[in-house]
């Protein structure tokens, strides 16, 4: 008997399931009978990719975690090219790194339909800022689809790569968290035959961005504008309902606060609502008739006013002078996401309906509650080259840190981290830090980030003499977006065939002299090499190498050790243990340190940092 | 269709997405419309999980501040601090069984008194089903089902319109065959846990 089929691979037309919102995408995608997806993960965007991970083999299509976003647009995009459909997933922030490339493959064009997932964080549940990308739809000229429900994320990415292939350009679905992580039932379509091969034709006046060329690939853009408007006016997912006098335009999540709120309030009769699904360009003489039936507006858009700036321009432009209301009032906020009870609220107050919310409880007894950040796992190796490199530089050299787990250690009592911008500005800012000051700087980057961006700011370090120490927190695995892979790992265990690359080799290959690989769990040695580190004067790199246990036990590949104890008659509660390590398997139970067997993974860490030895390993009876 | 919309808190590693996820797998198969909204990334290493499915015909796939039919609080502390999602009508689960954050641990900050806790909540709401879910769980063979005794308590509650044996066969169809028999076991002891759930001061937890 075969393996079961991928249960996102089924032909049932018609077919029912619970699907996470980027389960849907990864269906549409495959509906649409995809060749080529790339990607760099990033929450809320990593299920996409992971769930391609599980079935691409199977399903018949090339996939490719990336280096980074850029790279996986220009891979996705020389693939759309070659006539093959091709999807590229990323976070917001991601499209900063691929924009370089997303500007002028807009000028370039496609042949076969091509889908970029931009996932936005309003709030910023896992990222550095909350920027709204609905701007770089306006910036490159491209289409722009956003979604409202699980189904409409699988049936808009088929409808995607159709408006794609109609204007030969590339397609930008937006998500934004809630609809990533939601998860809704989605009907399945058909599906359409996957085609993994292309032929790449030789046309350098449309694919040579030279000055000459570009000069008439800016006006074909600019006349695919015109095509998109017109698709846009069609499309069956910016549509009117209702034809009531009070009007509110919305879209994404939003629409669905919306719709709940005015079944809440009753006020369906009064109100024409506007959706817009396919949301740049945005559709002229739709909103045209549509502001032309209604008394007044209300904008229902997270972050910032993109649709309510552009309608007041359309009403301008038409000599319309009905209110148009969202941010500009402060109605709603321009910060975090939105939630059905602020939307309900601020739609009963501007169109002066009795709100119908109910009262949360008023709690007045309730003590102050400890908090619950979120922490570096239990024998986390990076907590251990952590107290290395702070056992050696102290707490007053400059720590600038990265994207990863690992930026957790900004928490105290460890506050290993200083200066956190993002992908691979630990290097870069360490530079700059280095240049202008006369601190010591310290800089710490994961193995999946250090392939991502970390490599130029080192190059530039190294060529431009800067003097700081870069600790490449090599863990094995790209662990807070899940367990990808990159560039670093070994995929042989995954079944899949790709090239190993050392990080050691890549440092020594770029020029630096002073390289050191240790492993932070054995502190002894993790210290010595801080201690060389900060004895060479330059640029020096230590390679802080130990799988993350997560993703060790994950691949079977985690030891099998024994939990460690405190043993009470030696402890002499100097609690250097909590205070320089503060793992989370260890607590204090009246003033005696324990340990939580439980969570213990036996790293050994802390025994090596008590001074009196009063940490030992567990005996366990067979 | 009447909306009811749940909320779950605990603390990562304690299964709650899964048993939102079994919940919602059940509203489909009972041809109940359903929406769930998870959280997933930086908050799971240790921190808060919350989750919440909506059923009925609302779309939104959150709940705001004072909006919860029910709370299923996993662990006391996190539910302490979810009750402004609810309101004096919402019906809490409650897990009695602590488990004091890493701040509280090193002496950052004191865990409350759980039976205190407990009161409070009994005060603010007007149904509060306290039951010590670890210890049912660890009874039915497997501390990891915890998930399973809430789900079990949420059915015994009677606050939702679902059939506690479609969502017994969803769970029979998603589970290992190993841990099958403790999950089932935990779950019937869920329902029974909230048919007869702890009362005032009787948490047996030393704060």
């Amino acid at each position: 008997m075969g393996k079961a089929m991928h249960r996102l691979l089924t032909d049932s037309l018609g077919k029912e399931m619970l699907l996470l919102g980027n389960e849907a995408i990864a269906r549409g995608a495959i509906e649409a009978g995809i060749g080529v997806a790339t990607c760099y993960p990033g929450t809320p965007s990593s299920e996409i990719p992971d769930t391609f991970f599980t079935l691409y083999q199977e399903a018949g299509f090339y996939f490719e975690y990336s280096t980074n976003e850029k790279v996986a647009l220009e891979v996705a995009g020389g693939a759309a090219i070659s006539g093959v459909r091709s999807m590229c997933t990323m976070k917001h922030v991601g499209m900063n790194v691929a924009s370089d490339a997303l500007m002028t493959l807009a000028y370039l064009g496609v042949n076969a339909g091509m889908v970029i997932i931009n996932a936005d964080d309003p709030f910023l549940f896992s990222s550095q800022n909350e920027q709204d990308n609905r701007y770089y739809a306006r910036l490159s000229a491209l289409p722009m689809m956003e979604p409202t429900t699980a189904q409409e994320m699988k049936d808009m990415t088929v409808a995607a790569f159709d408006v794609s292939e109609r204007l030969k350009l590339p397609v930008i679905l937006r998500t934004t968290t809630r609809l990533n992580h939601l998860r809704g039932t989605v009907t399945f379509g058909q599906r359409r035959p996957i085609t993994s091969k292309g032929s790449f034709k030789k046309d350098p006046f449309h694919y040579v961005a030279i000055p000459a060329v570009s000069r008439n690939l800016h006006k074909i853009l600019a006349q695919k504008y015109d095509q998109s408007l017109e698709l846009s006016e069609r499309s069956e997912y910016n549509r009117m309902t209702g034809t009531g006098k009070w009007g509110i335009v919305t879209n994404g999540v939003s629409m669905n606060y919306v719709q709940d709120a005015v079944n809440d309030l009753g006020i369906s009769d009064k109100v024409t609502l506007l959706r817009l699904g396919f949301s740049h360009p945005m559709p002229e003489n739709l909103i045209v008739k549509f502001l032309k039936g209604v008394d007044g507006v209300l904008v229902v858009e997270e972050l910032e006013p993109v649709m309510e700036n552009e309608i007041r321009s359309i009403a301008q432009s038409k000599g319309i002078g009905i209110p148009i209301k969202g941010k500009g009032d402060n109605l709603f906020p321009r910060l975090f996401e939105f939630d059905p009870g602020l939307v309900r609220k601020t739609i009963a107050s501007y169109f002066e309906v009795p709100d119908t919310s109910p009262q949360p409880v008023e709690v007045t007894d309730v003590p102050e509650l400890p908090g619950r950040p979120p922490n570096l796992c239990a024998g986390c190796p990076h907590r251990a080259m952590y107290y290395a490199i702070k056992k050696v530089y102290g707490p007053d050299a400059i720590y600038p840190s990265d994207i990863g787990c690992y930026t957790l250690g900004v928490l105290p009592p460890l506050s290993m981290a200083d200066i956190v911008i993002c992908m691979g500005a630990s290097v870069g800012s360490s530079c700059g830090i280095a240049a202008a000051t006369d601190q010591k700087v310290v800089a710490f980057i994961g193995d999946s980030t250090f392939f991502h961006a970390g490599i130029p700011g080192l190059i530039n370090a190294v060529h431009n003499k800067h003097k700081f120490t870069l600790v490449i927190l090599d863990n094995g695995t790209t662990a807070m977006t899940g367990q990808q892979p990159h560039p670093g790992v070994d995929t042989e265990p995954m079944g899949v065939d790709t090239k190993q690359l050392s990080i050691e080799s890549v440092v020594r290959g770029i020029g630096v002299e002073h390289v050191e690989v240790v492993n932070p769990l054995q502190v002894k040695k993790a210290v010595a090499a801080a201690q060389a580190s900060k004895d060479f004067e330059g640029i020096s790199v230590i390679v802080s190498k130990e799988l993350c246990p997560l993703y060790a036990r994950a691949i079977k590949k985690a030891r099998k050790v024994r939990p460690f104890y405190v043993n009470q008659d030696r402890c002499t509660h100097r609690l250097d243990c909590i205070n320089y390590l503060a793992c989370p398997a260890m607590y204090l139970d009246d003033g005696k340190t324990m340990i939580n067997e439980n969570l213990c993974i036996g790293c050994a860490v802390c025994a090596q940092v008590c001074p009196e030895n009063a940490i030992l390993p567990l005996k366990i009876e067979d | 269709m009447e909306t009811k919309r749940i909320v779950f808190v605990g603390v990562g590693g304690q299964g709650n997405l899964l048993a939102t996820r079994l919940l919602g797998e059940a509203c489909l198969a009972a041809g109940i419309p359903a929406v769930v909204s998870e959280i997933h990334g930086m908050a799971q290493r240790g921190g808060i999980v919350e989750s919440a499915l909506v059923m009925g015909d609302a779309t939104s796939p959150i709940v705001s501040e004072g909006e919860a039919d029910i709370l299923v609080g996993f662990e006391p502390l996190e539910t302490l601090r979810a009750l402004n999602k609810c309101n004096q009508d919402t019906v809490i689960i409650v897990n009695v069984h602590p488990l004091p954050p890493f701040t509280v641990s090193i002496g950052q900050g004191v865990y409350p008194d759980v039976d205190k806790a407990l009161e409070t909540i009994r005060n603010a709401v007007s149904s509060l089903i306290a039951l010590d879910g670890d210890e049912l769980a660890a009874k039915a063979g497997n501390p990891l089902s915890l998930n399973m005794v809430m789900l079990g308590a949420l059915i015994g509650s009677k606050s939702i319109p679902l059939d506690g044996d479609v969502l017994k066969d969803t769970i029979s169809k998603t589970t290992k065959q190993a841990f099958l028999d403790s999950n089932l076991k935990a779950f019937d002891f869920g329902i029974a846990a909230a048919h007869s759930p702890l009362g005032p001061a009787k948490s047996g937890i030393k704060s």
